[in-house]
């Protein structure tokens, strides 16, 4: 762990996320190779790729829901490879997931609620939240912000789809979250419900940054500002979504020979 | 360990949309404040705790200390059991080992009939020093059963409860072997001989009301939320910031107070501690007892351990009077069991849980009713 003057002299300079020839082979498989990135702090960027080009892999590796085969990654200056996932979630880092990971015994406040208490002390405390709880209000706060508030007290399992998309998306903004990984929010959202993500995405504090994977190209260009491609597991091409959209290597690869 | 970013993080809890949201706070009103969770409690358990109370009015002294108390104290270990697996989602088959180990503590460190081991403390020493010793044994138990899931854990707590069995069994230096310790008894105190089956029924009733409370409670503070996470999605609650094997070996402990204070009102009852008390029959007893209960709620393994109690010691009148061989209760126990569970998998809880239900829809009335008040009783 690097100390505490290491840590400040980063964080004026640090980029929010740095990886550095970053690999996950399962077995023989290699999901990811060499992945080499920067993302400066409030960037807002999408990763675009069609299936299998190790997107959710990258996600997995950044968070550490397991450790990459080799290379590092840094967060805000931070060397996090070898840290546990709750370590680099503490230090500012958050993320939604392609197949919504709720709790679905549980009601939409207490899902809230403990991704709130998740980053803040008081995780093992055996007292009920008071009546006028700072947390279990910044978790009915959050519900309002991602229109859930009429459905605070309902169970998650009996939400619909979309309801249990913008769930994800609350629990990824509990706390003070620096950077954000999406993994497809919109998928399987209706048009109204995505232009609702979008407002949400744009309303973001700027010195919030994030990762977007979306598949929806409507979408993905209208909240980042910069666009990584990948393919088999590698990094194809970079640049601003401008650049990427004209880009005829994309188009022939990605959008199709047929897209103007 | 990590003290700077987590206090930025801890600052500003109030999350970058609170300022955009602009509604103002919605306060929850049930469920909250200090004294407000009482509520939860179904108003006829009211009733139902009265009747407790006035029990030794009405039963003889056997009925009270055979029946009720030896229920109770089984329903308090079964509890450990009930927390670790409805709320932790992890079945231990150590919880017997965990009241042995304070009982056998009692009986080392206290007094016994086995003079040339029992230390000789003070009551008020020696429980206390039990508990922490039997908590620390649970937590070391959920420190190696925490590494696995679902059946390893079982696996794992039972070869526990199985070496430990043997091992008092074999070790006449410390656990005085095959033949254990006597002579155990509550102390006298406030000039009330706690021995005797009524003030001895009150003292189960308080510890055993006590750790139901305490689990209800704990069910919906942070550490019981959080536990609940764990058992639901332990990925997610990686990626929300809980350390999840630290969560688990800490419900580990907590169950491990519940079953310790457990063992040594156990060995005050039975006045005697044997490797035969902590034996495997016993363990699988205490699983027995939750999963008959049911495992939903606290109230569960207190039920099934009153059922279990009572088949215990009536089956084999029940045998006899039918004109069939006493030593064949084990059978009658076994079918009753059965068909609870083939009926109800939840337990005698899901039983009544689906009465009420269908008591519900019959009623026009009450068709309508809100969701909320059910799903409270539920958690």
């Amino acid at each position: 762990m690097t100390s505490v003057a290491d840590r400040l002299q980063a964080a004026g300079t640090a980029n929010a996320l740095e990886l550095r020839g970053v690999s996950k082979l399962f077995g023989a498989l290699a999901a990811i190779s060499d992945v080499t990135l920067t993302v400066k702090p409030g960037e807002r960027r999408a990763v675009l790729g069609s299936n299998g080009a190790g997107k959710t892999t990258l996600f997995n590796c950044i968070t550490g829901d397991f450790l990459p085969t080799t290379g590092t990654i840094r967060l805000f200056g931070e060397d996090v490879t070898d840290f546990p996932a709750y370590e680099r979630i503490r230090r500012g880092l958050r993320r939604t997931y392609q197949i919504s990971l709720l709790f679905n015994a549980l009601s939409v406040v207490d899902n809230i609620y403990l991704a709130c208490r998740g980053v803040s002390r008081g995780r093992f405390s055996l007292l009920r939240p008071r009546t006028n709880d700072a947390l279990m209000n910044s978790a009915v706060d959050l519900a309002t912000a991602v229109h859930l508030l009429d459905f605070k007290d309902t169970l998650v399992s009996s939400l619909s789809y979309g309801q249990q998309r913008q769930l994800e998306i609350a629990l990824a903004l509990a706390g003070a979250p620096r950077f954000v990984l999406l993994d497809e929010p919109a998928a399987g959202l209706s048009p109204s419900e995505r232009s609702e993500l979008i407002e949400i995405l744009n309303n973001l504090p700027s010195h919030i940054g994030y990762i977007i994977i979306e598949h929806d190209m409507d979408v993905a260009l209208r909240v980042s500002e910069s666009v990584t491609m990948m393919h088999n597991g590698l990094i194809f091409k970079e640049g601003s979504p401008l650049e990427i959209e004209s880009d005829p290597e994309v188009q022939e690869l990605y959008l199709g020979s047929g897209h103007e | 360990m990590t003290d700077t970013p987590e206090k930025q993080v801890s600052e500003d809890n109030s999350g970058p949309l609170a300022q955009r949201g602009g509604v103002a706070h919605t306060r929850r009103e049930n469920n909250l404040g200090f004294y407000g969770w009482v509520s939860e409690i179904p108003a006829s358990y009211g009733l139902f705790a009265f009747a407790l109370l006035l029990l030794p009015a009405v039963v003889s002294s056997f009925v009270l200390s055979q029946i009720f108390s030896w229920a109770l104290i089984l329903g308090m270990i079964a509890l450990s059991l009930m927390f670790l697996g409805g709320y932790g989602g992890m079945v231990s088959l150590s919880q017997m080992s965990v009241a042995g180990m304070a009982g056998y503590m009692l009986a080392i460190l206290g007094n016994s009939a086995i003079t040339d081991i029992s230390i000789g403390w003070p009551w008020w020493l020696a429980v206390p020093v039990a508990i922490v010793i039997a908590t620390i044994f649970c937590t070391l138990t959920g420190l190696l059963a925490v590494r696995t899931e679902g059946i390893y854990t079982i696996m794992i707590t039972l070869a526990i409860a199985a070496a430990f069995f043997y091992f008092t069994r074999q070790n006449y230096v410390l656990f005085n072997g095959f033949s254990g310790f006597n002579g155990l008894a509550p102390p006298q105190l406030f000039g009330i001989n706690w021995k005797s089956s009524v003030p001895f029924y009150y003292l189960t009733l308080f510890w055993a009301a006590a750790a139901y409370l305490a689990v209800l409670y704990v069910s919906r503070a942070p550490f019981g939320l959080a536990l609940q996470g764990v058992r639901d999605n332990s990925r997610r609650m990686a990626a929300l910031g809980f350390n999840v094997t630290a969560h688990r070996v800490a419900a580990f402990t907590f169950a491990g107070v519940i079953a310790a204070i457990g063992g040594i009102l156990l060995v005050w009852l039975n006045g005697q501690i044997s490797p035969g008390t902590i034996a495997i029959n016993p363990a699988i007893d205490i699983l027995i007892i939750a999963i008959v209960g049911g495992l939903r709620r606290p109230i569960g393994p207190f039920v099934g351990a009153l059922i279990y109690v009572i088949l215990r010691t009536f089956s084999l009148d029940i045998l006899t009077s039918m004109g069939l061989a006493g030593e064949r209760f084990q059978l009658l126990i076994g079918l009753v069991f059965l068909i609870i569970v083939y009926w109800s998998p939840d337990g005698v809880l899901g039983l009544w849980d689906r009465w009420r239900e269908r008591a519900r829809q019959r009623d026009p009335w009450k068709r309508s009713s809100n969701e909320l008040s059910d799903r409270d009783e539920l958690s």
